[in-house]
């Protein structure tokens, strides 16, 4: 297990190089430079950007950029970005992938303590009002798209209703503690559930027929035939066998919510990575997109990587050794 | 004194409610009783509703099925109405069962250990370590040399005679006073099949148990059977002890089902077969069930189900062809 667990590690490092390899070239193929469409003094000499140019490697040969970058990433230096003058990449990160990751686990938290539920009581009852319900639900959920829903949930419950706030992380810098907590989770309801929402359809689907799958099993009839619990036969011998696949998922929602974020978080003006990458786009901020870019691969690969592991911790017949 | 049967069962009807308002009689009306320490095979082919009748017994019926009549006595005691919780004291307790897949049968995320000692744990007042001991000696009993070690394991690390051993320590590990196996052997190997038939008996006569025996081998019920019950279409048209039955078979299917085995100390050319397949449950003939696939149809059988009578002491036929002795 430690063995594996290592290799894949390990396997990390060219997966990592790939993916920095793709999203250098995708910059680098990105027409302009940080000169290109600034109102530049015209008094200013041309010759004087071309040494500019120079001074900043620009003109050097793709190669030796990309070496160039990749060495100082892998140093944790992630630039300094070109809008935000003199910040530098890491720290404008930082400050904005706190809110992001408290959204993405509120969202996964959701979904989970919804769906899964959900699904058991589908599975126990198929074809029940709440079945058909949840199954409506389901396809709702998968269908609208995040943008729309983030409006409509603004419109309705935080413009006409008034229960929410509409955007932001807090209402008030000057409260701290467990008021500030409350607050937080006040201003996550409405991004968490509509970044939540697609998860929450998928998951539900996917533990109905999971579970039923599972409850039509040889070896739940043979924990039945033992005398076991309807309580028992649920909660132990269905629910860890149907939860197998559902982990997985999990693995790959670990990068999607993130990713998933982007949106949602400029739908609300929420003040976290998405935000941040969504104005970069829009102020050419190569240093901040390549960063993030790469940090959203890094978390698909860690979130697999995860599930990988939760996958052979729950499943007896995988060892990979 | 005569002794109480272990179990009696009461013209048991079982039923699912298909779609379009289909009904599929799966078992209907069979009576039977099995004393203690006997082992009843109860044979008949594929679909003919053997299975379903040992899943009634335990109440183990899924949806759309449905017991629809009948009365199940287990030691004297009524249990036809036992509500859910009173069924999970019977079932692993009173009545075991062995399942005919062993290589699904398991749950595959926990360890052999821990799907024994449950079941120990469910229904013997055992502390953790009384049940782990317990196992443990089970396992041995039943061929298992690596006992300790295999309280470890998991399912998919045992081949499939062992997991089918596994099954029987489970089942015999609350002695039962009757144990139901569903085609044991059908899943195994020829060489395991015998080693494991061999165990039930063993185990059987150990725990003085009784056995339902539910096969389509004829060998094996031949050699492990005191009695038998042949199933037809959801119903039971010949009963008999093993050794008549086998020499004198009276009911036409019978007599199909036992000249299309293969004798050592017959030389046929060809074996025999029964033309056509079971009828599916929910389009039975209006007449006799067997009267589709019968050599020896008569008018009467196409218009009137025989009813299953004796026609000498200890043998019953469901025929037109045997006119029973008190005509209804």
């Amino acid at each position: 297990m430690h063995k594996y667990i290592i290799r894949r590690i390990l396997v990390f490092i060219p997966m990592l190089i790939m993916l920095s390899i793709i999203v250098f070239a995708l910059a680098t193929a990105a027409p302009g430079d940080p000169f290109t469409g600034k109102i530049l003094d015209p008094t200013v000499d041309p010759e004087v950007f071309n040494e500019q140019r120079e001074a900043l490697g620009l003109n050097d040969p793709i190669p030796v950029q990309y070496l160039r970058w990749a060495t100082a990433m892998a140093k944790g230096d992630f630039g300094e970005s070109m809008y935000y003058k003199g910040r530098d990449v890491a720290s404008l990160i930082s400050e904005r992938i706190v809110n992001t990751v408290y959204l993405g686990v509120f969202a996964l938290v959701l979904t989970l303590i919804v769906a899964i539920p959900i699904g058991i009581y589908s599975a126990k009852n198929p074809y029940s009002p709440l079945d058909y319900g949840a199954t409506t639900f389901g396809f709702f959920g998968l269908a609208v798209p995040n943008f729309f829903f983030g409006l409509i949930a603004i419109y309705v419950f935080a413009i006409k209703l008034g229960w929410f706030p509409a955007q932001g992380t807090i209402s008030n810098i000057h409260v701290t503690g467990f008021a500030e907590f409350l607050d937080r989770i006040h201003h996550m309801v409405l991004p968490g559930i509509t970044l939540g929402l697609a998860g929450t359809a998928t998951y539900m689907r996917y533990m109905r027929s999971e579970v039923l799958d599972v409850l039509g099993s040889d070896y739940i009839r043979t924990a039945k035939a033992k005398g076991m619990s309807d309580r028992s036969v649920m909660y132990k011998h269905t629910l860890r066998n149907a939860m197998i696949p559902i982990i997985t998922l999990m693995g790959f929602e670990f990068g999607a919510l993130l990713s998933g974020a982007i949106i949602t978080e400029q739908v609300f003006s929420y003040p976290g990575l998405g935000t941040l990458f969504i104005n970069s786009i829009t102020n050419r901020d190569y240093p901040v997109i390549m960063s993030i870019t790469l940090l959203l691969g890094v978390a698909i690969l860690i979130g697999n990587l995860l599930a990988d592991i939760f996958y052979s911790i729950v499943d007896p017949r995988i060892r990979y050794d | 004194m005569i002794q109480q049967d272990v179990l009696q069962v009461d013209n048991l009807k079982t039923y699912f409610h298909l779609e379009e308002g289909r009904t599929a009689k799966a078992v209907d009306d069979i009576s039977f009783k099995i004393s203690p320490g006997e082992t009843v095979a109860l044979v008949g082919e594929s679909g003919s509703g053997k299975s379903i009748s040992a899943l009634s017994i335990m109440q183990l019926i899924n949806k759309p099925g449905r017991i629809e009549g009948g009365k199940i006595t287990l030691n004297g005691e009524e249990i036809t109405n036992y509500n859910a919780k009173q069924m999970t004291k019977i079932r692993g307790n009173d009545i075991a069962m062995i399942f005919q897949e062993p290589m699904t049968a398991l749950n595959p995320v926990f360890t052999i250990g821990n799907q024994i000692t449950e079941i120990i744990r469910k229904h013997k007042k055992m502390n953790k370590q009384e049940a782990h001991q317990h196992a443990v000696d089970l396992l041995k009993l039943v061929g298992l040399s690596r006992a300790e070690e295999m309280m470890k394991e998991y399912p998919h690390q045992l081949s499939g005679g062992m997991r089918q051993r596994v099954m029987i320590a489970m089942a015999i590990s609350c002695d039962p006073k009757l144990l139901i196996a569903d085609e044991p052997t059908t899943a195994l190997d020829v060489t395991i099949q015998a080693q494991i038939l061999d165990l039930m008996k063993e185990m059987k006569e150990r725990f003085e148990m009784a056995l339902l025996l539910i096969t389509h081998d004829v060998g094996v019920v031949s050699q492990y059977a005191d009695r038998v019950m042949v199933m037809y279409g959801g119903q039971i048209v010949e009963e008999s002890t093993v050794d008549v039955l086998l020499e004198s078979p009276k009911h036409p299917y019978t007599q199909g089902l036992l000249a299309s085995l293969p004798m050592v100390d017959k030389d046929v050319a060809r074996l025999g077969t029964i033309k056509g397949t079971v009828p599916p449950a929910y389009d039975f003939p209006a007449g006799c069930r067997f009267s589709t696939r019968c050599p020896h149809v008569m008018e009467q059988c196409l218009s009137h189900n025989p009813s299953l009578s004796d026609i000498e002491s200890e043998h019953k036929v469901r025929c037109h062809l045997y006119p029973s002795e008190v005509e209804e």
